[in-house]
């Protein structure tokens, strides 16, 4: 199983505000970006993070599972994630 | 289960701090559901996916406005549907019922309108390729021939001969109006005497009766005042005519060319903020033709080509999302089942596309692809634009012009295309091409055959 790191020096509010110290740059999360940033930063398993977020929102697994791997490609993207 | 959030993708957004939002656009979240009161599910479901549908109801109020607007400031106007922009027979019928006569430039495209009901006198016959069997054809039905060049007038002057006949003519001119790249290409040039002495040479002959002056300074025109300009070297030359011969030209025609609202891709505003309005090109046009002084009775009927501007914004391209794709740069691409041979347009058109369905508030930066197996086949570089789902529909605005006339069957075939009545019925006006619609035009050599 990938094992998913976010660096020490990324921030997040409760407000869903995402600080990069390394870059300096910042980001805006939605309700459930920020669900899963916290949740990656907790050491959770995409089994549990995709879990949560069915139980918490009207959606199915699968669905879930490809978003969060969309999601995954974007936070790499932005060094958000290693 | 009823207590559960309501589920959205997770989103994640970049703050660009003190830049613009350098894409230039504005997000495009709010869905389009219907066309004319038609919904785009009803549509698909019916006819398919991709699919073109044109309003009839938009297309005669954008004719009616456009002849209320010239109408209000130049006595005598009469529109000439350019059949080049789309040649669809259901198209050219309303234009056609709405009273515009037709502007064609091929005999492909003169065979059409008549077969369309269009009597010859009501036809402008422009551009370089007339065949000798058309120019004949267009003698005899006292169509109006917009001469291109020498070549054509001399061919005029003999099948008038030949035939004893005689022909109704024009002359197209091209001339500087202040725009580049001039298009001197057609017609007779007016600063180096060309046009006049073209002028001089159809008044030496009895069988050619000079009728109008015609000009066509270009498509997608950003300025007014170059028809001002075009408008008044017209008239000088009518003024020419009446000085010399004592001949009134029964018109004077400005062509097309006027800017639609599509926006072009190296545009950064959208286009209704720069382009003008049809009321400029009608203010500049008569101010134009007022310096003719002519009496009112002796006044030429303006005519007008217009293409692009009086159906860009009537047709529509209904498509369905195919895939999503995350690029390597991290950009979110959409796949979408209508690519750029069925959008000719798309080439140098930001045309606007919107989702047709509620598809949330969260909108990415978003490169959408058509289906082809090729790196060109972009429908828009960069939008902002909601996520999508598989099977989700879009639908891509402005698409009324050169793309049913300009569309290449390729990989696929080409798709139904409807139009919502101004009733709210829906009519097929072209059948989707399929595989026997192809094999009808080959032959295959009979050794080629496997046994
Ligand atoms: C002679 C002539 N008339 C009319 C048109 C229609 O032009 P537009 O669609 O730009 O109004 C064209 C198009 O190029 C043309 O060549």
């Amino acid at each position: 199983m990938e094992n998913f790191i976010i660096p020490q020096n990324v921030a997040i509010s409760d407000s869903g505000f995402l600080f990069q110290a390394a870059t300096g740059e910042s980001f805006t999360l939605n309700e459930i970006g920020k669900l899963i940033v916290k949740m990656l930063q907790g050491s959770s398993t995409v089994e549990q993070i995709v879990g949560k977020v069915c139980e918490e929102y009207d959606t199915d697994p699968r669905t879930a599972e490809r978003d969060f791997e969309d999601f995954i490609t974007q936070l790499k993207h932005y060094s958000i994630l290693k | 289960m009823a207590d559960k959030k309501r589920y959205e993708r997770p989103v994640i957004n970049k703050h660009y701090s003190g830049l613009m939002n350098k894409f230039g656009s504005r997000p495009t979240t709010q869905p389009k559901t219907e066309i004319d009161g038609v919904t785009i599910n009803e549509l698909v479901e019916k006819y398919g996916s991709p699919l073109y549908v044109y309003s009839e109801k938009q297309i005669r109020i954008n004719q009616r406005n456009a002849l209320r607007i010239f109408k209000t400031r130049y006595p005598k106007v009469q529109f000439a549907w350019s059949y080049k922009t789309n040649y669809l027979s259901a198209i050219c019928s309303v234009f056609h019922k709405e009273g515009s006569w037709a502007e064609v430039v091929s005999e492909f495209e003169y065979d059409k309108a008549r077969k369309l009901g269009i009597k010859g006198e009501n036809i402008i016959f422009n551009g370089p390729d007339k065949s000798r069997n058309a120019l004949l054809k267009a003698i005899k039905e006292k169509a109006k021939i917009h001469i291109d060049h020498f070549d054509e007038l001399y061919e005029i002057i003999e099948l008038t001969e030949e035939h004893k006949l005689k022909a109704q003519v024009a002359i197209r001119v091209n001339m500087d109006v202040g725009v580049y790249p001039k298009w001197d290409r057609f017609g007779f040039n007016y600063e180096n005497g060309e046009a006049g002495q073209a002028l001089k040479r159809i008044m030496m002959n009895p069988n050619l009766q000079i009728v109008g002056l015609h000009a066509h300074i270009g498509t997608y025109m950003m300025t007014a005042e170059a028809y001002r300009i075009a408008a008044s070297k017209l008239a000088l030359l009518a003024r020419f005519l009446k000085d010399e011969y004592d001949v009134a030209v029964s018109y004077i025609d400005l062509g097309g060319g006027f800017a639609s609202h599509n926006t072009l891709i190296g545009q950064y505003l959208p286009a209704e903020e720069v382009v003008p309005s049809m009321e400029q090109f009608a203010e500049a046009i008569s101010a134009g033709l007022y310096e003719l002084n002519f009496k009112v009775d002796e006044m030429p009927t303006l005519i007008l080509e217009t293409g692009r501007a009086l159906i860009d914004n009537t047709g529509h391209l209904i498509s369905t999302v195919l895939a999503n794709k995350r690029l390597s740069s991290g950009r979110r691409a959409l796949i979408i089942d209508a690519g750029v041979n069925l959008l000719f347009t798309g080439f140098w058109y930001k045309h606007p596309v919107s989702p047709a369905q509620d598809s949330g508030v969260n909108i990415e930066d978003t490169t959408i692809y058509g289906p082809l197996c090729m790196n060109i086949d972009v429908i828009r570089e960069t939008i902002n634009f909601p996520s999508l789902r598989k099977g989700d529909k879009v639908v891509i605005d402005y698409v009324g012009a050169y793309d049913n006339t300009q569309w290449m069957q390729f990989i696929n075939m080409r798709p139904n295309v409807v139009m919502v009545m101004e009733d709210g019925t829906v009519e097929l006006i072209r059948k989707a091409e399929n595989l026997d619609y192809i094999l009808d035009r080959e032959v295959l050599p009979e050794k080629l055959k496997l046994k």
